[in-house]
This record gives structure tokens, sequence and C-alpha cells, in this order.
């Protein structure tokens, strides 16, 4: 009964799993109703949120627990790596299908609309006025979107720029933290995370700031054509996703700060900095293809 | 919770299981949740068979019978979803949770908690879908592949619907993290890569596809939302989108996930045809080079489901030879198939049986789709009966057939008692037979020119139309058959060895039947000589 | 006895296959894909035949194999194991064959292809808009423009119930109202393009299908060789009444084609000079009759009862039924809304002002109101 493999941990019957299960539901009825019309729907999606906040500080207390009761072993935590990895891999597929839509769009639908390729037909006899353009300042019929008419989009080295060096830093300041936590330097492991914290605050901060600007002086929007569509899903996904980061982040900051994770034993913090690096490398991506060319 | 305990004495001397209602919504159990996932794929397959009857009811003859045609669209549509995501998949995740653990030599799943919250989305994502029939303006109408802008015109369905198959997403995605970290971390001392079952080959493969395509399908749908709700213009050309562009998006998603629906079915068959052929599976190691490069090649082939949509013919081409390319390691699996029972010592036992019959009529499903996968030919056979014909071939003939086989196959080793085997034959061959009449001559309809998706047509497709209904009815309704030899297995009968069948190896035929609580406490120590291969 | 039964389910498929077989020898049977009546269609068929012997060879050959074994290699015949699982050779083999017939396959299926995509260089163009649920032709070359829509007596039989048996109906839901009209033997381009969602331009006989995608022109093209009558439908799921939007193409030789053109667009200009008259309540109600089944039966249904939950009832509807709605309702027709199709550039001053004042007095309403087209043209 030495063997690793005897004393892998197997929980006991859970009720976290099913609690979410229900907190989802209640937030995808409440969603729904709620797109549907109904305030009400509004009403059950934030009794639904609460429910998965609930569930997940359950759950994740159970796991705390169990870690620091010393129940699971080098294997568990290979369990979990193989998890928490291939979790950081189905999200990149994710954002890769808005990452097609963007390209789809720069690649075809905008430049057929506008004639070019096999497409001339579609220019000559159903969008004659329209001129193909990336960013799409005029899109093809003025009347469909609310807000279609823009003069200038956000120019990549402005805060775009600052803000990408802001989420490399904070790359940065997550491995500093994690070598802290290798040299059990607790003190430079806190000061570091809260740093990345910071970072990723600022980030969200200066991009909110871009928001309200594109909105209200630029009129570049959510519907205002295909450019606004593929910017703001892209950016506000990412952005949603640094939210989420920096929440895990401070999660993570208080635990350091409770004297949580030792050198050897600390997969939490290494499963969030990997999921702080995916968001680091995802808004590579909308840099160099949203803002940059 | 929080005084879970580590059970290794605990569970050596006796099976502690947990009781009542709380077993299994809370389970951690992954034969537990394995089973619930099974009962759960079989009430839904009633459920979709159902719907699928309404159809066959409403094409018996021409002319409006039964339903209108919105009604008639919301059955077309969602009788795949629950079929794709309620029966086949569902069933072969449950057969993973039951199975993986056994055949790997380890106690349970990687993620136990995991794996009940992906068994449990099922129930309230169907839920969701179909309570949508309900609805004002009803349910979802616009086919299982779900095209704008016609699904935008959709009415309270519509969030329901998106929600719905995000929630089945998460579902699946959770399902194949879970098989991913159970197979690379469990695997008992001595088992390695090759000498896995291929039923764990073809599962490590298949959740690298759920992981890979759900997401993206996820992205599609919240596209449409976004399109319906908030005023972007993804889909529309008015704003600089195209509504090609959801097709792109769904079929690279939709494509792979048609591999997902067959691959764990080719593990099922390649587990069976070597026991009841009492020889070993034969190239075991092409047929694991076979399933990845299915599994790979299907990420490039995707827009074959899209030859009349306009593409450039550079994009034409390309997605043609990719996709004929697929035949290639298809016929390789079916070769080894044919070359394992070759001067084999063999019986037909129902699971046999089916498996026998998989690789003919999955074969036959598989030419029609060689011939779909001909651009200028898919121009004509495009959105027929001729491309109903040929998924059902693959889909029911070959997934839920191998469903049926390794259902029949492990049942004794699940329950501790043998089926009946008189009966298992019975059901064998009244769905064979009737499910030929059924779906054969949709391809005469298709050729014939009878477009898909239609509540009525033309006089001249009557006649077929008639025998596919007769067959449709005779095969539902020999389903019935199935579920009584089921339920009749787990109530009781004989008593049945560990190793249940004379040919049977692997290390899930190695503990009692019924298997203990917990898989393998100890682990094996698994070497050539005891490994499935 | 278990052989027997496996022997008559292969003769089962045999006969199947067999029958495909016939149906190639007969088209007429309604068992094989069609011939067609165009160079392209009649390419698209042979490939359509060479595949289907090619993987039918293939399957005897290898379910052949597969019944041998089943037969010789059982259990109750005493057969022993064989212990071999592996053979290089063998797998090479069955991996490079498939490969090379494949190869034989892609060569005239790329070749096909190619030729279908020459657009360039036709003779007519005619643009084919698709509709929930009707088509729009425009003859480019021509000025002349006009919809298709199923044929009034398939139409009333297809309606849930209605008791008409479809066999009665001439070419049940396979006629339409104006078939199109095109001259044997010219190159004509066909472009395909939708209004509100996707629908698909297919007649068999043409050889090929076309989506038609709102926003965006696709073409294609045909060459008829032979004159005729020739039926297609929508081939692509586009809501309620996807099934019922047929398609009928009619080749004649050129000058008939050139009488046709000149009927047609004649008849368009006694129409559209009939808007400017006075027209008398009877002659409205008469018309708007007509129109009402042809264009708005399919959504608002025949007794202007609706889908709840999709399309209003026009009985009693407070736009149809009062007179403080007659301006909405004019509006209504003239742009649509939400799914409410426009219908401002579909009909005719005359053919708005006839059914708007057939619905204002039918099904109990009685606002007695009498619309002119006039009125319609003042409201445009
Ligand atoms: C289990 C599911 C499954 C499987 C396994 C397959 C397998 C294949 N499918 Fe199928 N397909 C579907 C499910 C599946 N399909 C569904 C659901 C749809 C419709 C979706 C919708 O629109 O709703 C569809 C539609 C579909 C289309 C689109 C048709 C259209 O809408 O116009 C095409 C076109 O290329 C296609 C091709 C193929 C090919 C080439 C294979 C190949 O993998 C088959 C390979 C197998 C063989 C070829 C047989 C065995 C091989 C040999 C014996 C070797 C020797 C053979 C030769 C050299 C020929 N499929
Ligand atoms: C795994 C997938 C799967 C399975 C198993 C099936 C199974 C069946 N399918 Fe399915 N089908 C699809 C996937 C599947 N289908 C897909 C993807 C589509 C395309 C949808 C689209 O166009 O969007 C489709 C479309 C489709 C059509 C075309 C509809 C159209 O284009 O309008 C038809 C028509 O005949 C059909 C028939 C059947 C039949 C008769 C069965 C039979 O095998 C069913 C067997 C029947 C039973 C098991 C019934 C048992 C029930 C009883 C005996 C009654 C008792 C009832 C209760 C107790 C409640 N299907
Ligand atoms: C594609 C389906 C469709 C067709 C065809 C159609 N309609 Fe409609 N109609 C609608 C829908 C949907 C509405 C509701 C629009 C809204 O208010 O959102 C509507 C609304 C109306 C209204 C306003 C009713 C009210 O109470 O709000 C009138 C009047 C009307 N239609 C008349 C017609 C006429 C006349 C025709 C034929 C010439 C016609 N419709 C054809 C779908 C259709
Ligand atoms: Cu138009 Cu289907
Ligand atoms: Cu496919």
């Amino acid at each position: 009964m030495s063997d690793a493999h005897s004393t892998y941990f197997i929980p006991e019957p859970s009720r976290w799993p099913i609690v979410g299960t229900l907190a989802l539901f209640v937030s995808f009825v409440g969603g729904a109703i709620m797109l549907n019309g109904s305030g009400f729907g509004t009403f059950i999606l934030g009794l639904g949120v609460a429910a998965i906040i609930y569930m997940f500080s359950g759950w994740f207390a159970d796991v705390i627990a169990e870690s620091i009761a010393g129940k699971y072993n080098q294997q568990v935590d290979v369990s979990f790596r193989w998890g928490m990895s291939w979790f950081i891999f189905s999200e990149v597929m994710f954002f890769a299908a808005f990452f097609g839509a963007l390209y789809y769009a720069r690649q075809f639908s905008v430049p057929w609309l506008g004639g070019e390729g096999a497409k001339l037909l579609t220019h000559e006899l159903l969008w004659p006025e329209f001129f193909a353009d990336w960013p799409l300042m005029v899109i093809p019929d003025l009347e469909a979107f609310a807000s279609s008419l823009y003069h200038e989009v956000i120019p990549a080295w402005g805060i775009p720029a600052i803000n990408t060096a802001i989420l490399l830093s904070s790359g940065l300041t997550v491995t500093f933290a994690h070598w802290s936590l290798k040299k059990n330097n607790r003190k430079g492991l806190c000061w570091w995370l809260f740093a990345t914290v910071l970072l990723g605050f600022i980030f969200v901060f200066l991009q909110a700031g871009e928001y309200i600007h594109s909105y209200h002086e630029l009129n570049v929007k959510f519907d205002s054509g295909i450019y606004g569509s593929t910017f703001f899903i892209l950016t506000g996904f990412h952005g949603f996703h640094v939210t989420m980061g920096a929440t895990m982040l401070m999660v993570i900051l208080a635990r350091s700060i409770k004297g949580h994770f030792s050198e050897h034993n600390h997969f939490a913090f290494e499963g969030v900095a990997w999921y702080w690096h995916f968001v680091d490398v995802v808004w590579l991506g909308l840099f160099i293809f949203v803002y940059w060319f | 919770m929080s005084e879970a305990v580590i059970h290794e004495e605990h569970h050596d001397d006796h099976d502690h299981k947990p009781t009542g209602i709380g077993r299994w919504l809370f389970s951690t159990n992954h034969k537990d949740i394995g089973t619930m996932y099974l009962v759960f794929a079989l009430v839904m397959f009633f459920i979709g068979g159902a719907m699928a009857l309404v159809i066959r009811a409403e094409l018996f003859q021409p002319g409006l019978q039964y339903v209108d045609p919105v009604f008639f669209n919301s059955m077309t549509t969602v009788h795949a979803l629950v079929m794709i995501f309620g029966v086949v998949m569902p069933a072969g995740v449950g057969l993973a949770n039951w199975l993986i653990p056994m055949m790997i030599g380890s106690p349970d799943m990687a993620l136990p908690r995991l794996n009940n919250m992906s068994f449990w989305i099922l129930p309230f994502a169907f839920a969701l879908l179909l309570s949508t029939m309900f609805m004002e303006g009803g349910a979802p109408n616009g086919g299982w592949t779900m095209y704008p802008p016609l699904t935008l015109q959709l009415g309270n369905a519509f969030p329901f619907l998106i929600f719905a198959v995000h929630f089945l997403g998460i579902s699946s995605i959770m399902g194949a993290i879970n098989i991913i970290a159970t197979v690379f971390n469990m695997r008992a001392p001595g088992m390695t890569f090759m000498r896995l079952p291929l039923f764990v080959w073809t599962w490590i493969i298949t959740a690298f596809l759920l992981i890979a395509s759900l997401p993206v399908l996820a992205g599609a749908v919240t596209m449409m939302l976004t399109d319906k709700f908030f005023g972007t213009s993804f889909f529309s050309a008015a704003g600089g989108g195209d509504p090609v562009m959801f097709q792109h998006v769904f079929w690279f998603f939709g494509h792979p996930e048609v591999y997902i629906l067959i691959l764990p079915a080719f593990g099922i068959v390649s587990q069976i045809i070597p026991t009841f052929a009492r020889k070993p599976l034969f190239g075991y190691e092409s047929m694991v080079y076979a399933t990845a490069s299915i599994a790979f090649l299907s990420f490039f082939v995707w827009a074959h489901h899209m030859f009349t949509v306009g593409m450039p013919l550079a994009g034409e081409l390309f997605f043609m030879y990719a996709t004929m390319s697929i035949a290639v390691p298809t016929g390789v699996k079916i070769f080894n198939w044919v070359a394992t029972m070759w001067r084999g010592s063999m019986t037909f036992e129902t699971p046999m049986l089916f498996s026998l019959a998989f690789v003919i009529l999955f074969s036959i499903g598989g030419f029609s789709g060689l011939m779909l996968g001909i651009t200028p030919a898919d121009f004509q056979y495009h959105d027929t009966y001729f491309v109903v014909a040929h998924f059902h071939y693959v889909l029911v003939t070959g997934a839920v057939f191998a469903l049926f086989a390794g259902t029949y196959y492990w049942l004794p080793k699940w329950t501790g008692h043998m089926y009946d085997e008189t009966l298992g034959k019975w059901h064998f061959w009244l769905s064979t037979i009737s499910v030929n009449v059924l779906f054969f001559p949709q391809h005469f309809l298709g050729l014939a020119g009878m477009p898909r998706r239609i509540p009525d047509y033309s006089v001249q497709f009557a006649d077929f139309n008639m025998i596919s209904s007769i067959g449709g009815f005779a095969f539902g309704f020999s389903q019935l058959l199935f579920l009584y030899v089921v339920i009749k297995c787990v109530r009781g009968g004989s008593k049945v060895s560990d190793q249940v069948w004379e040919g049977a190896h692997g290390l899930e035929w190695t503990l009692p039947s019924p298997p203990p609580f917990h898989s393998f406490t100890t682990p094996p120590q698994v070497t050539d000589a005891t490994a499935h291969s | 006895m278990f052989f027997n039964k496996l022997r008559n389910c292969l003769l089962g498929a045999g006969t199947m296959f067999s029958l495909l077989w016939a149906g190639a020898v007969n088209a007429e049977w309604g068992l094989n894909m069609t011939p067609g009546v165009t160079p392209v269609s009649q390419d698209v068929y042979d490939l359509h035949m060479l595949i289907l012997y090619v993987v039918t060879v293939i399957g005897i050959i290898v379910f052949s194999i597969m019944f041998w074994s089943i037969f010789h290699h059982r259990k109750s015949k005493g057969a022993v194991a064989a212990k071999f699982h592996h053979s290089t050779f063998a797998e090479i083999a069955w991996t490079i064959v498939p490969v090379l017939i494949l190869v034989g396959m892609a060569v005239p299926a790329t070749k096909t292809l190619i030729k279908m995509e020459q657009t360039g260089d036709a003779d007519i163009t005619v643009k084919i808009t698709g509709y929930q649920w009707k088509w729009k032709y425009d003859y480019l070359n021509e000025d002349l423009s006009f919809f298709s829509v199923l044929a009034q007596d398939s139409n009333e039989a297809r309606q849930l119930g209605s008791n008409i048996d479809p066999a009665s109906v001439d070419h049940y839901l396979l006629n339409v109202d104006q078939p199109i009209v095109l001259p044997v033997n010219k190159k004509v381009r066909l472009l395909t393009t939708a209004n509100d969602v996707i629908h698909a331009w297919w007649v068999p006989a043409l050889g090929w299908k076309r989506d038609a995608i709102p926003g965006f022109i696709n073409d294609n093209w045909a060459i008829i060789e032979k004159e005729g009558t020739y039926r297609g439908q929508c081939a692509e799921l586009c809501g309620k009444d996807h099934g019922f939007m047929p398609i009928v193409v009619k080749a004649v030789p050129e000058d008939e084609y050139e009488a046709w053109i000149e009927d047609m667009k004649l008849a368009q200009a006694e129409a559209a000079a009939s808007g400017e008259r006075e027209w008398s309540k009877d002659e409205l109600m008469a018309k708007g009759k007509d129109l009402y089944a042809k264009n708005c039966a399919a959504c608002h249904m025949a007794e202007g009862q609706g889908v709840p939950g999709m399309f209003p009832s026009l009985a009693g509807s407070p736009i149809v039924a009062t007179a403080e709605g007659l301006p909405d309702h004019i509006d209504r027709l003239l742009n649509g809304k939400n799914l409410m199709p426009a219908f401002g550039e579909q009909l005719s001053d005359a053919d708005i002002a006839a059914v708007i004042t057939f619905e204002r007095n039918a099904w109990g309403n009685d606002t007695g109101d009498v619309v002119q087209p006039k009125d319609i043209k003042a409201a445009r």
C-alpha cells in the first residue's frame, strides 16, 4: 500500500458540483428572460451569479482545506495541472473563434463587399457606393446600424501600447512573485503579487477609459458595423478575463498573506499565474491584429 | 465534505457506498456517474426518437397531415440536438467514465467532483432547451446548424437555445479535461501508452477534439447572441459581416464534432471484434495512428458542408482534397478490423453482431460521405435526403450501433448478470433490417431530388418515403426491446464470471463482476502479458 | 441457420444496390441523379456514377472478404484462431492503394469543378433573389423583373387538413404562377442573392445548386441544350415555408423567348398604367383576395388569424380593423417591420391598394374603407 496510486485522494460526495450546476442554470434562465425583455430576468440572473460566487468560494474552501490537511499527494497535484492547462487551452480556442471572425472580416467579407476577388458583382449590384477599407469607417448600409459613421479609431501607439507594457510587466511581476515563493520569501511574494494585481487593475481602468472615449468621442461602438463588433467582442472578452484573472490573483494574494503555499506545494498559485500569462498572450494578439495592423 | 478522509484501508475491506438520492446528486464515483450518463442517454434516445417518429409520420405520405411546418422544423432541429448532444455524446462519456479507470487500473477519475458537474449539467441544459417547446414562437426551428439570419428570427426561444449550447459546451469541456487528466496521470504502473486499450486511445483523442472544437461553437453562438441583442454585425453584410462567416465558424466545430461522435464507437468496436474473433487486434499501432490522423485532418475539412455557398475555387479544391484524404486512415481501420476477423475463431454473440453490422453499415455511410466530398457532385447532393441518408448511416448504424454493441458487451460486467441472449439477437436482427429499410431508400430520394428539412413533398417521392417511414417505426419500436433487455439484465439473470467472455482481455475483466465501488484501490502491475494488445 | 440470415441480409443489400444500377439505366424511375440537360450536368452525372461504381466495388471486395471470414473462420466450424496481429506489407498496401484510387477520382472532379467556375461571357444574365418564400427574377439585360410563387392549387392543397389529395394537383408543390423562361443553347449567367435569409436555388436538371445569401451575389451558369420544363426547389432551410418555394424553368427556342420578353414587358406596362385610374371596390376586393392568398397568407394565414407568437392576426387588429390604423397599415405594407417584409418594391400601387382594401373588409373587419392606388402613391 505504499504506492502513490493507492493514496490518490478521492473526495467524499460533494454538494458543490450540483450547487454550481443549479447556479449556472439559474443564471442562464435569468439571462435569457432578461434578454427577452423582462426586468424580472435581471433579478434571477443576479441570484444565479450570487450562487455561482457562493459555489466557487465553498468549493475552493473545501479544496484549500484538503490541501492544507495534506491530503493531496504529488499525483493529485499533477491532475490539477493537467486540468488547468487544458482549461486554458479551451479558452484559447474560444478566443480563436473571435480572431477567426476578425480575420474573415478583414480578408474576405469586407474586400468582397468592396468588389474584390470573385465577388465583383456583389459590389456592383448590391453595394456600389461601398468602399472597402480597414478599419472600416463607413459600412455598406448606413441605415441598418445605429451608429455607423466614425472618423477615427483608437491608434495603437497611445494607450494600447501603454497597456501592452503594463500587461507585459505584470507578467514579469508575477514571475518574480513565483521566484520569491520558491525561495520561501513570503514578503517578496506578497509584494510582487500586489504589484501584479495593481497592474491588472490599472490595465482595466485604462481600458475602460478607452471604451468611454470610443463611445463618446469616436463613435466606435459595439453596434457600429463589423469593425466595432470585432473590436469590442475581442477586447471586451479579454477585459473580462483580465478582471477574472486579477480577482483570482487577489485571492492568491490574500492566501499568501495568510501564509498558505510552500515552496513545493503551490499549485493554486501556479494555476493562476498560467492564467495570467494566457491573458497576457491574448493581449499581444489583440494589440497586433486589432490595434496595430 | 471537509471531513473527507483518505480511505485506503476503508475501501479494501468493504465497499462504503453513500446511499439515497445523495448518492447520485453528490456522487464522486466514476461508476455511479457513468451509470447516470448512460441512463440519461437512453432516456434522451427515446425523446429524440419520438421526435424522429413525428418527422417520419408527417412524411409518411404527401400533404400535411399532422403538424404545421413550423413545428415540423422544430422537430427536425430538436431531434438532431437531442440525438447528438443528449444521446451519443453522453453515452460515449458514460462508457468512458465506467471503463477508463477500470481499463487503466486506477481507483477513479482524476477529478471526481468535476466529473459530477459535467454530468449534472446535462439534464439542466436540456431542461433549458426543451422548455422552449412551450414558448411563444416555438422551439428552435432553424436546423441544428443554427444558421443566421434564419435562426435570428427565432422568438423567445432564441436566448434559451444559445445558453443551452453554452451549457452543453461547458459540460463537454469539463468531461474532456477530466478524461485527459485521468489517462495521462492515473495509469497503473506498466500501463504505457502503447499498452492502452484502443477504447482509451480513441477517448483521449476525442477529448482533444472536444477541447479544441466546443469553445469555437461557444464563440459562434456568442456572436449570434450579440448580433441579435446588441446590434453587432458579424453575420450581416449591411455592417460589413457575412452570414457565411457563421457557417465557417460553426463547421470548424461541426466537422470535428462528427468524429467526436464516431471515434469512441471505433474504440468500442476495436475492443469487441478481437474478443469474439479470439485473436489480438490487427495492427494496434496503425489503429492508433489512423485515429490520430482522422482527428488531425478533421480540422481541415469543415467547408465540405458549405460547398454551395460560393467559395473561391481554390477553397473548394482544397476542402475537396482534404475531405477525400480522410478515407485513407478510415480505410486503415476498416481493413484492420477485417484482418482481425481473418483466420480468427469467431462466435456471434449480440455485441459481435452489432460490431459486424457496424463495420459494414458504417462503411456504407463512409462511402456516401466520400461521394459528398466530391465538390461538383455535392453541388447536386447538398441539402437533399442523400445527405440525410449519409449521416444516419454513420450516426445510427455507426455510432448508435456501436453503443448498443458496447452496452451488450459490458453490461454483464457492470451488473454481474448475463443479458438475455435470445432477446439480444432479436433486437439485433429487428434493428438491422428495419434500419436499412428506414435509411437506404433515402439515398434514392436524395438523388431523385428531394430536399431535406421539408414537411411535405411532391408525389413522385411518395413511395420511398412511405417505405422509409415504415422502417422508421419498425426501428423505433424495436428499441423498446432493447430497453426491456437492459432493464431485465439489471434486475437479475444468471451470474457471470469476472472475465465474462472467453476471449476478453484487459484489466477491466480482472475485476469482479460487478466491480467494487472504487475500481483499483491497489494499482495492478501491467506487463505485456496482461496488457490488452 | 445463422448463415442463412446473413446471406439474406447480404442479398437484400445487393438488391438495393442493383436497384441503384437499374436506376442508372432508367432515370425515369426516380432512383438516381438526373443526367440533366446541360454539358455541366452531364459531367456531374458521370462523376457521380464513377464514384458510385468505385465505392461499390470497394465495398463488395471488403465485405466479401469479411463474409468469407465470418463463414469459414467461425468457432462452430472448428476454426482455431491464428496468432498474427501485424503485417507491414499489408498495412502499407492498404494505405497506398486507396490513395491512388482517390487521386483517380480527384482528377475528373477537379476538371469538372474548374469548368463549372467559368461564368464569364454570358449571353443573358438573370439575377435571382430569394425572399421568404418566393423568388424574384431580374433579367438584367432586359429591364424585366417579376416574382414567382407556388401555384395556387398546390398552395391550397398543402394546407394542414385541406383534405385535397396531392395526387390530384398538377405537379403538386412543383408548380409556380410565373415560371422563368430561358432560351436554349445560350449561355445564361444566373446570379443568386437573397433579401432576408439564406435560400438556395436548385434545378437538378442544370447540374448544380447555389446558395442565395443576403448581401452577397453568387454566380453560376448554364447552357440548356434541350427544350422543356425543368423543376426544382429551394434547397436551404429558410423558415416556415421552405418546402413551398419551387422553381420552374422553361427552356424555349430563342424566338419564343424574345416574344415572351415582349409580352411580359407589355403586361407590366399595363399593370403600371392601371395604377393611374380609380378602381371600384369590387375590383379591388377581387384582386386583393388573390394577392392576399399569394403573398400574405403564408404568414397571416388564410383567414387572417395569424400564428400566435410569430405573425399577428389581421382580423380585428387595431391597424387593420379601425379607421385610425390606415396610415400604419399602408406603412407596414410599403416598408415592413421586423419580420414583416416590405412590399413596396414587390407590389404595384394598385396591388397594395387592393390588398389593403381586401384586408380592411374581410374576416369580420368592416371598416368599409376603399383605398385607391393614388393613396398608395402619395404615401410612398
Ligand atoms: C459520425 C458521424 C459522421 C462521420 C463519421 C462522417 C464521415 C464522413 N463524412 Fe459526413 N456528415 C455527418 C456525420 C458524419 N460524417 C453529418 C451529421 C452530416 C450532416 C450535417 C448537416 O448538414 O446537418 C455530414 C455531412 C457530410 C458532408 C456534407 C454534405 C452536404 O451537406 O452537402 C460531407 C461532404 O463532404 C461529408 C463527408 C464525409 C466523409 C468524407 C466522411 C469520412 O470520414 C468517411 C470515411 C469512410 C469511408 C470512406 C469508408 C471506409 C473506407 C474504406 C473501406 C477505404 C477505402 C475507400 C476508398 C478509397 C473510397 N459528410
Ligand atoms: C445521433 C444522431 C441521430 C440519430 C440517432 C437519429 C435517429 C433517427 N433519425 Fe435523425 N437526424 C440527425 C441525427 C440523428 N438521427 C441529425 C443531425 C439530423 C439533421 C437535422 C437538421 O436537418 O437540422 C437528423 C434529421 C433527420 C431527418 C430529416 C428531417 C428533415 O430533414 O426534415 C429524419 C427523417 O427521416 C430523421 C429520422 C431519424 C429516425 C427515424 C431515427 C431513428 O433512428 C430513431 C429511432 C427511434 C426511436 C429510438 C424511437 C423510440 C420511441 C418509441 C418507440 C416511441 C415511444 C416513445 C416514448 C416512450 C417517449 N432524422
Ligand atoms: C414573412 C412573413 C409575412 C408575410 C409574407 C406578410 N407579413 Fe404582415 N406581418 C408579419 C409580421 C411578423 C408582422 C408583425 C410585425 C411587427 O409588428 O413586428 C406583420 C404585420 C403586419 C400588419 C400589421 C398588423 C398589426 O396588427 O400589427 C399588417 C397589416 C400586415 N402585416 C399585412 C400584411 C400583408 C397585407 C401581407 C401581404 C401582402 C403581409 N402582411 C405579408 C409577417 C408577414
Ligand atoms: Cu427558400 Cu428554403
Ligand atoms: Cu463533415
